[in-house]
């Protein structure tokens, strides 16, 4: 990315902030904008992160911790930040737990600190802090335990509220997200020197390439140190390859992009924040998008992460990384402090005293844990003029909101105060591993490198520089070059590699991982790990003490590792330490494992646009707006969207425009739009053998142009689906699903056909969208009829009796569909037509049958009559229930092999006190009978014991004036006429009623014959 | 040397003398030759199952061998969720009599394990969903479970956070168990650890067993990674292992390994008092005390032994998450995880003896092991004691499958994934 | 977890519905009642390498056979169902 106010010579106007800016490469210090914190307004430049514009202001203190609320100051310049926790933004907008030093500040920026009261600098719980000897790790599972009522009324609130760290926003996010897929050959992780090299070499082969870049410029490093690349700083050589790669048709760019996940098949989760850094998205632009991102190849270049030292007191603000401090003064001109302390137990730490030094800075000490003075150190003190103790360290510091005294301990052990307000602390460096580990990769310790690197990694994935265990310029230039051309050459791209730039081959020389120092200071002093949980060195000491030896042990119990970061900065310390306590070296100790995401994605941006009313797909009947144009009011039946009832003018309760609903069906003729039933059209010689093997009863003898009810079960020998199928032709069948089984019916027959029976030559497909289908029903329901189908299509109950079915034609030769069939028990039809007519049919079934006062009806009425008609649905097909238990055992075949008919058999599923379908009707006909509540015998005790059955569905019936129900009761057909209890103690009733066949109205089916 | 007393005294004594009486929680024990019983597997169940051997049944003879460290397995990586709102017959005494046990646990082991009864609420979103819920609270009620049905308004003044009125499924109500409510899960693992090695149990880690030793039929101990270890029973609590450890026997068993998942965001002040399931998609949530929102959603619905899960059931549970409670999007996932749960063919566990004499079968959790660790600690201890079934584990017989005996509450059929 | 489709080439796994195991076969009309159990409920649920079904429901509709490491996730191969089962009908018929 081309910055405007990147000059090469840096000449440009210093702000006023504290006098604090000097020359650097990432800032645009001629344009001032300006952001609050914590209600206090301050200037900050373009560029600047709000770790950077809050440094510059000379505010180093940005929060508390979490258990001792201890004042602690910016640690990092990167994501693995502990302190620098803020609030972002207001109201719906509010966004806690933010790290400052990723924060990009824009102009009105608005930032709070948190977990603090009253105030940041006055923190009341503070004084958790007097309580730290009591407050070790793990304490809360030693008390609180009496009395035990106490543990949610009073500790545990106490807790809860002292605990947690920011606040989530009170109200809806009001933003928009975004999710995509995309491929690539080479993805390249990170665009420091070994990332922008492999993506140059792998982008000049032609493959398709994305580099992702977590910040917000790339050159990683590159822009925080003075590394001289080609003879010009890295910065600039790293805007220019970025120049160059823009260049090339197949290589994306993708800067505050974090590869956050590697999951199976090449595929990684990515998180693009396109308007963090801006006051609000344009109006075209979500918040933020979740990218994945299939690869062929992975290349993880993401670099490494500095480890602090463990000292006593090493929290305190203005103590920081050495790398951060080099970066503050690099990319963003600020200087952390005036008079500073390097500590460090490697050479790259004490590039920290010369860019310092170079900064304009007093460097007052450098204290080199190593017993060995290195010659970069000894040059390094010579040109900054700053003491060096050699096998030294920091025994403590003092200064409550700010470190202004270092305590330093020479090599003899004698120690001396030192004023200073930074100390620059380096542990050595960590390469960020996490992508490799994802899939279950165990990384290994590096004993040369004092970290662990990479053991395996995933199939297709690669690593170069830092993350590699790749420290100096000039290798990581190399290795990512050559990771480049072997993942490009991986995906049938072969490319030369290009001569490399001339970079250096800086020193390391780590030599020990520094041991814990905390016997110095004192039993109250405190040699913090994991900054922001508050782990100890102590705390690992007690876990080791308490047996907890084990990593994830000493993790789960000490909450090492677990904060926001996830122990990016205190992982390899803490691991340190239980090596120390155990006696064990690091590599035998391991290391937990790292989960994704390697940072933090807001649950928002993972969800995308499915939230709202857009949470799943609409499923629309082909009549779904003309029923809202009837004033239809709408259920959910999975994703459908069914007309529930519709109510007339007049209608003061949805019960008054049901009974209406189903009077008028019972009296004169109504239609109800069946289209979200399955619909699948079945072809071929053996479509008859195979319907035999679905259904519990057979298919062989159905006539041509009749229907016949038909029950599945699934192979455990359980009710599955029902529906009736339809003979069109000799070879042709169309049967109906339920509307909530209509998927898994079609993806069973699917397996049945090619898995267990391939031999069948049977063809069917699902025709669910093709057809829209009307139920239309009533005594006037023929007469209605008549004016729609054409002539030539006799209706007469002897021509078109109850069970037919005919291909006809409409409305002067439109091809359409008829069923004879009843759900509501009258005389009733199914029409069916292409889907694009549904709506015209509506309109002029609506048109036709006025005359005979007909009116569409919802599923609420559909369900009425089918209780009334004891028809089983949804309730009673639950997937518990037998066909025994449906009263249809009898529809078992002997005589076939078909789905589920071995199982069936099986003695439990045929015990005769099994729960079987009954009727219910209230002794009382207005007591109303509630679905859910459980059947008892009359006087019994109301426990579980006396518990013989349930109510799957139940009704009140404006046809027989009175509720009635459906469920299943123990031994239920045996008992028609007993009275019951039935009992809602979820509403302390019981109501008594009595059992009777399922059948409420008309049960010898006159009416569905007329 | 037994681990101290806990109590805020012990606290303060410690305090006051720098931290250095501290004792271990559980002795790292080293294998005798024999034990009276070898509990395979050292997880939440397989812990407390050596607990109550000890303690209830008077057998203090107890190995417990892990092939890593204790609780490494799904009590180490669940959203530690405890509740009994079933609805079948077969398991809600069961879940009842865990209930209670973890009602008096902390006292009980004395560990403090922050049993929190927040309250468990399950949303419904349609008639349908009612029905079948009131259907069950009042199978819980007539059980003696505490069970209460919420309608849309009582819902709203309990989580007025929740979408109501802009969701593609309205929220018609909830059932809520007051008593359910959530553990902090590693505690149980070590409180029960801790507990039954106070109790001469000898806990193994760093020990996998790789075979078992059979004589005549009978099971007579386990070849471990450190030897054999004679014992008079066997038991396994292996979970997702359990079709391995079982297969080592000459076992199969109705039981499939799948991947669950489980999310944590960054640490809020509390917000979210008690356990939330949106009813209309896959999704569940509640607040640890230390202020992360801890959720979780369906399995991955693959066969897998690897831990980890996939992109798709991560969207999936987030987009439940954002459908439900819109205001938890720029809160951050902070970390995802996975465990092995050894899903059952009806989503039923089973604790039972085996076709091989004194080897039994403690297994098939699905993803709700958690919630049932005493009781399934409790009735495998009396299995194993006294050779048949607790009384509130009757229903958990290995030969129901054979029989059609299934305890499906999900109604969902002989597919694992489907629990 | 990506699969490689025969007839549509490789596809996320959210367009597939999966099934599990592809190595129990239906027994026949005659079979006795454990043969039975065993297909319907019992599994060798291997740590290592599985054979299972697949569906492509969001794509070719197909039946998959996926020969998958239960632990690395790895997959070794893709086949059509209903080509195995007809090998398999072929194999038991010669």
């Amino acid at each position: 990315m081309k910055l405007p106010w990147k000059k090469d010579a840096c000449s440009h106007r210093l702000s006023g902030q504290a006098g604090r800016r000097i020359p650097a490469n990432g800032i645009d210090p001629d344009t001032i904008i300006r952001f609050t914190f914590d209600g206090i307004s301050y200037d900050a430049h373009p560029g600047d992160t709000l770790a950077s514009a809050l440094l510059a202001n000379g505010q180093h203190l940005a929060g508390r911790s979490f258990k001792y609320h201890r004042p602690r100051g910016i640690l990092t310049a990167g994501p693995e930040e502990p302190n620098a926790l803020l609030e972002l933004r207001t109201g719906a907008w509010r966004e806690p737990n933010s790290r400052a030093t990723v924060t990009e500040v824009f102009d009105g920026l608005d930032a709070c600190s948190q977990n603090r009261w009253p105030s940041l600098r006055m923190d009341a719980l503070g004084v958790n802090g007097l309580f730290s000897p009591l407050f070790t790790a793990g304490f809360y599972y030693k008390t609180f335990m009496w009395p035990a009522a106490f543990w949610e009324k009073v500790y545990e609130p106490l807790i809860r509220r002292a605990a947690g760290l920011g606040r989530a926003a009170d109200e809806a996010d009001p933003d928009l997200y975004e999710k995509t897929t995309t491929f690539c050959d080479v993805l390249v992780v990170g665009s420091g020197p070994a990332g922008l090299a492999a993506a140059l070499v792998a982008g000049r082969s032609g493959a398709r390439v994305i580099l992702c870049e977590q910040d917000s410029v790339t050159g990683g490093r590159l822009r925080a140190e003075r590394t001289d690349i080609d003879g010009v700083p890295g910065w600039q050589w790293a805007d220019r390859t970025v120049a160059a790669l823009r260049q090339m048709p197949e290589v994306r760019i993708m800067t505050r992009t974090c590869v956050f996940g590697t999951y199976d098949g090449g595929t990684y989760g990515a998180l693009e924040r396109v308007a963090d850094h801006v006051s609000c998205p344009a109006s075209d632009q979500p918040r933020q998008r979740l990218w994945r991102i299939v690869a062929r190849r992975c290349i993880v270049a993401g670099g490494g992460i500095e480890r602090p030292l463990v000292f006593p007191n090493n929290d305190r603000p203005g103590i920081m990384l050495a790398g951060a401090v080099r970066t503050y003064i690099n990319r963003f001109g600020v200087v952390a402090g005036q008079r500073a302390i390097v500590f460090t137990n490697n050479d790259d730490g004490l590039r920290t005293a010369v860019d310092l030094k170079h900064a304009g800075a007093a460097v007052t000490a450098i204290v080199d844990t190593r017993t060995q003075a290195s010659d970069m150190a000894q040059q390094v003190a010579h040109d900054t003029g700053a003491r060096l103790f050699t096998g030294g360290a920091i025994s403590n510091t003092y200064g409550r909101l700010g470190v202004h005294t270092a305590a330093i301990r020479d090599r003899s052990g004698r120690v001396r105060h030192v004023a200073c307000d930074l100390i620059a602390m380096s542990g050595g460096w960590n390469p960020e591993l996490s992508l490799t580990t994802h899939l279950g990769a165990k990384p290994v310790y590096d004993p040369e490198l004092c970290a662990f690197t990479a053991g395996s990694f995933p199939p297709g994935m690669l690593a170069a520089g830092v993350a590699n265990g790749t420290f100096m310029t000039a290798d990581c230039l190399h290795e990512g070059a050559a990771r480049g051309q072997e993942a490009a050459a991986a995906c049938g791209f072969d490319t030369e590699l290009p001569p490399l730039p001339a970079a250096p081959r800086e020193s390391y020389g780590i030599q020990a991982i520094q041991p814990v120092l905390q016997d110095q200071a004192g039993r109250d002093s405190k040699a913090f790990i994991d900054f922001q949980n508050d782990v100890t060195a102590k705390d690992v000491r007690l876990a080791a003490m308490e047996g907890f030896r084990c990593v994830e042990h000493v993790k789960r119990y000490t909450t090492l590792g677990m904060a926001t970061d996830q122990g990016k900065t205190s992982n390899i310390n803490g691991l340190a330490a239980l090596a120390q306590q155990t006696g064990q070296d690091i590599a035998r100790t391991g290391t937990t494992m790292f989960r994704p995401p390697v940072q933090p994605v807001a649950i928002g941006a993972l969800a995308g646009a499915h939230r709202g009313r857009y949470f799943k797909p609409d499923r629309l009947t082909p009549t779904h707006e003309w029923a809202r144009q009837q004033g239809a009011v709408f259920t959910a039946n999975g994703i459908w969207h069914r007309a529930q009832w519709f109510p007339q003018d007049g209608e003061t309760h949805w019960r008054d425009t049901v009974n209406r609903e189903v009077r008028t069906v019972r009296t004169a003729v109504g239609f109800c739009d069946v289209t979200t039933l399955g619909k699948i059209d079945i072809q071929g010689p053996d479509a008859a053998t195979f319907l035999d093997r679905l259904y519990i009863n057979g298919w062989q003898k159905l006539p041509v142009g009749r229907v016949r009810y038909g029950l599945m079960l699934r192979e455990d020998g359980f009710a599955f689906d029902d529906g009736t199928t339809a003979r069109l032709g000799e070879q042709h069948y169309v049967m109906t699903t339920t509307t909530a089984h209509a998927g898994a019916v079609m993806q069973h027959m699917e397996l049945c056909h090619q898995w267990l029976w391939p031999e069948l030559d049977v063809h069917f497909i699902s025709v669910t969208d093709e057809w829209a289908q009307m139920a239309i029903a009533g005594p006037r329901s023929r007469d209605v009829l008549r004016h729609v189908v054409d002539p030539d299509t006799d209706l007469s109950n002897d021509a078109f009796g109850y069970m037919h079915a005919a291909e006809i034609t409409i409305c002067g030769g439109q091809a359409a569909r008829l069923f004879r069939l009843s759900f509501s028990g009258e005389l009733a039809y199914e029409l069916a037509v292409p889907a694009r007519y549904g709506d015209a049919l509506a309109r002029l079934l609506m048109k036709v049958g006025a005359p005979y006062g007909i009116a569409p009806y919802g599923t609420e009425a559909l369900g009425v009559m089918r209780i009334e008609k004891g028809h089983p649905a949804g309730p009673e097909l639950n997937g518990q229930t037998t066909a025994h238990d449906l009263n249809m055992g009898r529809m078992l075949s002997t005589r076939k092999d078909f789905i589920g008919r071995a199982m069936a058999a099986r003695p439990a599923l045929t015990d005769p006190v099994r729960p079987t379908l009954v009727g219910l009707r209230p002794v009382h006909a207005h007591d109303e009978l509630v679905a859910g509540s459980h059947l008892l015998p009359h006087g019994a005790e109301a426990t579980g014991a006396h518990d013989q059955g349930w109510i799957s569905s139940a009704a009140w019936s404006p046809t027989l004036d009175g509720w009635i129900a459906l469920g299943f009761l123990s031994g239920g057909p045996a008992r028609h006429g007993e009275m019951v209890m039935v009992h809602n103690p979820l509403a302390d009733s019981q109501v008594a009623a009595v059992v009777c066949p399922p059948t409420f109205f008309d049960p010898a089916g006159d009416r569905l014959h007329a | 040397m037994k681990s101290n007393h806990y109590s805020i005294f012990t606290l303060l004594r410690e305090a006051l003398r720098g931290q250095t009486g501290w004792r271990p929680v559980w002795r790292n024990a080293q294998p005798q030759p024999a034990y009276d019983v070898v509990i395979v597997g050292g997880g939440g169940h397989g812990l407390a199952t050596a607990y109550y051997l000890a303690r209830r049944y008077g057998i203090h003879r107890v190995a417990v061998v892990e092939k890593g460290w204790i609780g490494n397995g799904n009590i180490g990586r669940n959203t530690t969720i405890i509740r009994s709102n079933y609805l079948l017959s077969g398991n809600i005494p069961f879940y009842e009599c865990s209930m209670k046990l973890w009602e008096g646990l902390e006292q009980d082991i004395n560990y403090n394990a922050m049993v929190s009864q927040r309250g468990v609420l399950n949303l419904f979103h349609n008639d349908a969903q009612r029905n079948a819920y009131t259907r069950r609270g009042n199978a819980m009620r007539l059980h003696g479970v505490d069970a209460q049905l919420l309608d849309t308004e009582a819902v709203r003044q309990k989580l007025p956070f929740l979408n109501y009125d802009a969701a593609r499924f309205p929220i018609l109500g909830g059932l809520l168990q007051k008593r359910g409510g959530t553990v902090r899960h590693d505690a149980v693992a070590w409180g029960f650890a801790r507990a039954a090695d106070r109790l001469g149990v000898d806990i193994i880690q760093n020990c996998e067993v790789t075979g078992i030793r059979m004589h005549a039929g009978r099971a007579v101990g386990v070849e471990t990674t450190r030897g054999f270890i004679g014992a008079g029973h066997v038991g396994l609590s292996c979970a997702g292992n359990s079709s391995r450890v079982a297969a080592m026997a000459g076992l199969r068993l109705p039981i499939e390994s799948h991947v669950l998942q489980a999310f944590v965001s960054e640490g809020l002040k509390p917000f979210i008092d008690c356990v939330v399931t949106f009813g209309a998609g896959h999704f569940y949530i509640s607040q640890s005390d230390k202020g992360g929102l801890v959720f979780g959603g369906d399995i991955d619905g693959y066969n897998s032994y690897a831990q980890r899960g996939n992109m798709p059931v991560i969207e999936d549970v987030c987009e439940g998450g954002m459908a439900l409670m819109p205001r938890i999007g720029r809160v951050r996932l902070l970390r995802h995880w996975a465990g092995l749960m050894d899903m059952s063919m009806d989503g039923s566990p089973i604790i039972d003896r085996t076709p091989v004499d004194n080897l039994y079968l403690n297994a098939g959790w699905c993803y709700g092991g958690f919630k049932a660790t005493p009781a399934s600690g409790l009735c495998f201890a009396h299995l194993i004691a006294r050779n048949e079934p607790h009384p509130v584990a009757t229903a958990y017989r290995l030969d129901r499958f054979g029989r059609g005996a299934v305890i499906d509450e999900k109604g969902m059929g002989a597919q694992p994934n489907l629990h | 977890m990506r699969l490689n489709c025969p007839c549509c080439g490789p596809r996320g796994i959210e367009e597939f519905t999966y099934r599990g195991d592809a190595t129990v076969h239906r027994p026949g009309m005659d079979a006795p009642a454990h043969a039975w159990v065993d297909y319907v409920y019992l599994r060798d649920n291997p740590d290592g390498w599985h054979r299972e079904l697949w569906y492509h429901g969001a794509g070719c509709h197909a039946w998959l056979v996926v020969t998958r490491n239960m632990r690395t996730h790895e997959i070794a191969d893709v086949v059509r169902a209903v080509d195995v089962a007809r090998q398999a009908r072929e194999n038991a018929g010669s």
